[in-house]
């Protein structure tokens, strides 16, 4: 049999491509650190070894980042949060998603990805304020480079899609990071972003953080693709699938991926095989959904264990060094403490303040109304 | 103006105005907003190469080039989370959806981001978005193309809902929706795509913000409200209730959001009775939320109760039933028949007595 080559099918897919198996991902996750962290070999001609300051800051705000964490999901449990979605388990992601940024890149992050955040040198108290109650997003998308904190699953994705294009469009060199959980894949939207995001080119990097639930659905329920990293090859993106607790891998492959998208090839898919070790909220009990014995399992591939071995090994860090970095998350968490103690006070006049950027004749109406019950109210005291 | 009018007025020769249609108009105020600022772009489902299935964009990419009117993939989420990301990119997209009920997979997207993200981000960021929707009906279309979906957006706050009734309006009210620095709803009514007006004027207006409704015909004694597809009709029945002695006002809102509370109450003070006609379903609808705020600020002026003329509750129909289904001319007749005239007690709604609200 003969191929027609008159008849407009499409190329096969090319396996000359910057990530080896063209579109496919690696058929094991991209692993650098073993378990007890000890260097593999095995994806070093693909991916470069993170550089060794790379590795000591991801180890630093790691730590930092774990502790904040800890003290955020504290503060939900004494009722000064209205809630806190952890990350503690998911360090090695959250820190190399924005490790792999340069300061001019932009996150497009969800409400998990707090600890991220705070990596990036935003204020905490900003970041906790969405569930501090307060006000909305806390922090200032546009001086942080950090979209809202997405609480509808996948939405983001495609503003980062949209975003990224028009930074390449407008000449600027801005990667996208755009972050989601396994739940989220399901999502059309997440469909949508990564069509868009190949057919238009778009400098992004979508990072599906698989902490294998979705509040208490397990991935099996969720699909049925050997892995997420899959899901970009139907698109036409760029995937791979690297170990989520091994922080040098992460930080290799998204390193790459960065680059990737910022030289003008597109968008890369990277799903990152984690676990998420505290339940979904404060409010949410995982034992009803989860045994404890699989917990116990992912504790022996804590992502900081791994790596401070490693660093220990390789002389990069000592034991003064560890202890310097504790000891700066602790006092990290007693400022995130002392500030979230005090009570905020709000305006709520400021209700009215950007429902428009100018009011309509109705919000005015409305606005003097509150204002007439707040000065009642207190004229009754 | 005759041949002859034409040589007494020897000074300036005043030019036989442009007629164009709508689609022309709205296809005229891309262009203009195009030229003044190089951030506007055009996207949607084959408003490229086509010029879109109404011809609306129709030459722009040929003339401004795919950098700045483009198609992309068929999924309206996807367009409308585009348009935010480039806006937020400090783009002002103009995009399509290609019918009003093929909106509604991006109705998460127009929500919970583009109608709240000034909110969520304490006003840091605004997204200057048009979404311009063809809609509503009386074209004869095929179910899921003939929504009204007014009400969706209206209900939603962060939004502007604009609908234009004529086609100066068309271009000059897009005009405005391309500068306002907030996310704008431009709904398009279909069956008026082909109506002919001139331009000229309104493309040598200043923009005036949003919010002015237009007092479209003048009366003394009811008050029709409308909007968009249903301003026409308003204006033929007022035409026609002149044979039974009614003097009636015709009121265009031409915006629903933001709500011109003063044009609508300054009239039904004047004229003492109000019909509001709208061509969607009429439950929960914005024919009712006028109602209610004509009663709310005119209950002393008024004659009768306000009452609304609306399409019935049931899905659009098929084209064969959609005369039944539209408000047309007797229907608003009937009702301002109902309006208390002779001061008698309205049966329609006693117990044992048949039908309803029209």
């Amino acid at each position: 049999m003969t191929t027609d080559t008159t008849t407009p099918f499409p190329q096969p897919v090319s396996t000359d491509r910057p990530f080896a198996r063209g579109l496919m991902p690696a058929p094991v996750p991209v692993q650098f650190l073993d378990k007890l962290g000890q260097r593999v070999h095995v994806f070093d001609e693909e991916y470069p070894e993170p550089s060794s300051a790379q590795l000591v800051t991801a180890y630093s705000a790691m730590v930092l980042g774990r502790r904040f964490d800890i003290q955020a999901t504290a503060l939900a449990k004494q009722g000064r949060l209205a809630v806190y979605p952890p990350s503690r388990g998911q360090e090695a992601c959250q820190i190399g998603s924005m490790l792999a940024l340069s300061r001019d890149d932009w996150a497009f992050p969800t409400y998990r990805d707090s600890m991220a955040l705070v990596s990036r040198g935003l204020d905490p108290v900003e970041v906790l304020t969405l569930t501090h109650g307060s006000a909305h997003c806390g922090y200032n998308p546009r001086a942080s480079r950090t979209a809202p904190q997405c609480t509808p699953l996948a939405t983001q994705l495609i503003h980062a899609v949209g975003f990224a294009f028009g930074e390449r469009r407008k000449g600027r060199p801005t990667v996208a990071m755009a972050l989601v959980g396994d739940g989220g894949t399901s999502e059309g939207d997440f469909h949508e972003a990564l069509n868009f995001a190949a057919v238009f080119k778009a400098p992004v990097v979508f990072l599906v953080q698989n902490n294998k639930y979705a509040i208490s659905v397990p991935l099996s329920k969720q699909t049925a693709a050997p892995s997420l990293g899959y899901k970009g090859i139907g698109y036409g993106i760029a995937s791979e699938q690297v170990d989520g607790n091994d922080a040098m891998a992460v930080l290799a492959v998204l390193n790459k991926a960065v680059a990737h998208a910022r030289s003008g090839q597109g968008p890369v898919l990277v799903e990152a095989h984690t676990y998420r070790l505290d339940a979904h909220t404060n409010a949410d009990d995982a034992t009803r959904y989860r045994e404890s014995d699989e917990v116990e399992d992912w504790l022996r591939r804590d992502p900081i264990a791994r790596l401070e071995a490693w660093l220990r090994h390789e002389d990069l860090i000592d034991s003064a060094f560890v202890a310097s970095v504790a000891q700066k998350a602790e006092a990290f968490a007693a400022d995130v403490r002392d500030r979230m103690s005090v009570d905020l006070v709000v305006d709520p006049m400021s209700l009215f303040d950007n429902v428009f950027a100018t009011p309509t004749p109705q919000l005015l109406e409305q606005r003097a109304m509150v204002e007439a019950e707040l000065e009642a109210e207190e004229a009754s005291r | 103006m005759t041949l002859t009018d034409a040589a007494d007025a020897s000074s300036t020769p005043v030019p036989a105005p442009q007629f164009v249609t709508m689609s022309g108009a709205i296809n005229r105020a891309l262009r203009d907003a195009m030229t003044a600022d190089a951030d506007v772009v055009v996207f949607g489902e084959d408003v490229g190469t086509l010029g879109g299935v109404f011809r609306v964009t129709d030459g722009i990419a040929r003339d401004f080039g795919s950098d700045r009117c483009f198609d992309t993939p068929l999924a309206e989420a996807g367009i409308v989370g585009f348009a935010v990301g480039m806006a937020m990119a400090g783009f002002r997209p103009v995009i399509e959806m290609q019918f009003d009920a093929f909106a509604y997979p991006a109705f998460e997207q127009i929500a919970s981001h583009v109608a709240k993200m000034r909110n969520r981000t304490a006003g840091e960021v605004n997204l200057p978005i048009v979404i311009r929707i063809p809609f509503a009906g009386g074209i004869g279309g095929v179910e899921h193309h003939c929504d009204s979906s007014e009400a969706y957006y209206a209900h939603t706050p962060g939004l502007k809902v604009v609908t234009p009734a004529t086609v100066e309006d068309a271009y000059m009210l897009l005009r405005e929706a391309i500068n306002d620095p907030d996310p704008v709803i431009f709904l398009e009514p279909k069956r008026l795509y082909w109506s002919k007006g001139s331009i000229e004027a309104a493309a040598a207006k200043t923009f005036e913000s949003f919010g002015q409704a237009a007092v479209r015909r003048q009366g003394t004694d009811v008050t029709l409200v409308a909007y968009g597809p249903s301003v026409d009709v308003a204006m033929q029945a007022a035409l026609a209730a002149t044979e039974s002695g009614w003097s009636v006002e015709v009121v265009d809102l031409r915006t629903i959001v933001p709500f011109d509370d003063e044009t609508v109450v300054a009239s039904v003070r004047k004229t003492g009775r109000c019909v509001v006609v709208q061509e969607a379903q009429g439950f929960a609808g914005v024919g009712a939320e006028i109602a209610a705020r004509v009663q709310e600020r005119a209950f002393h002026s008024l004659l009768a109760p306000v009452l609304r003329v609306a399409g019935l509750d049931i899905p659009y129909p098929p084209p064969k039933l959609e005369h039944i289904h539209l408000p047309g001319v007797e229907r608003v007749l009937d009702t301002i028949a109902r309006l208390q005239w002779d001061d008698q007690p309205d049966v329609r709604f006693l117990s044992g007595s048949k039908g309803g609200a029209a």
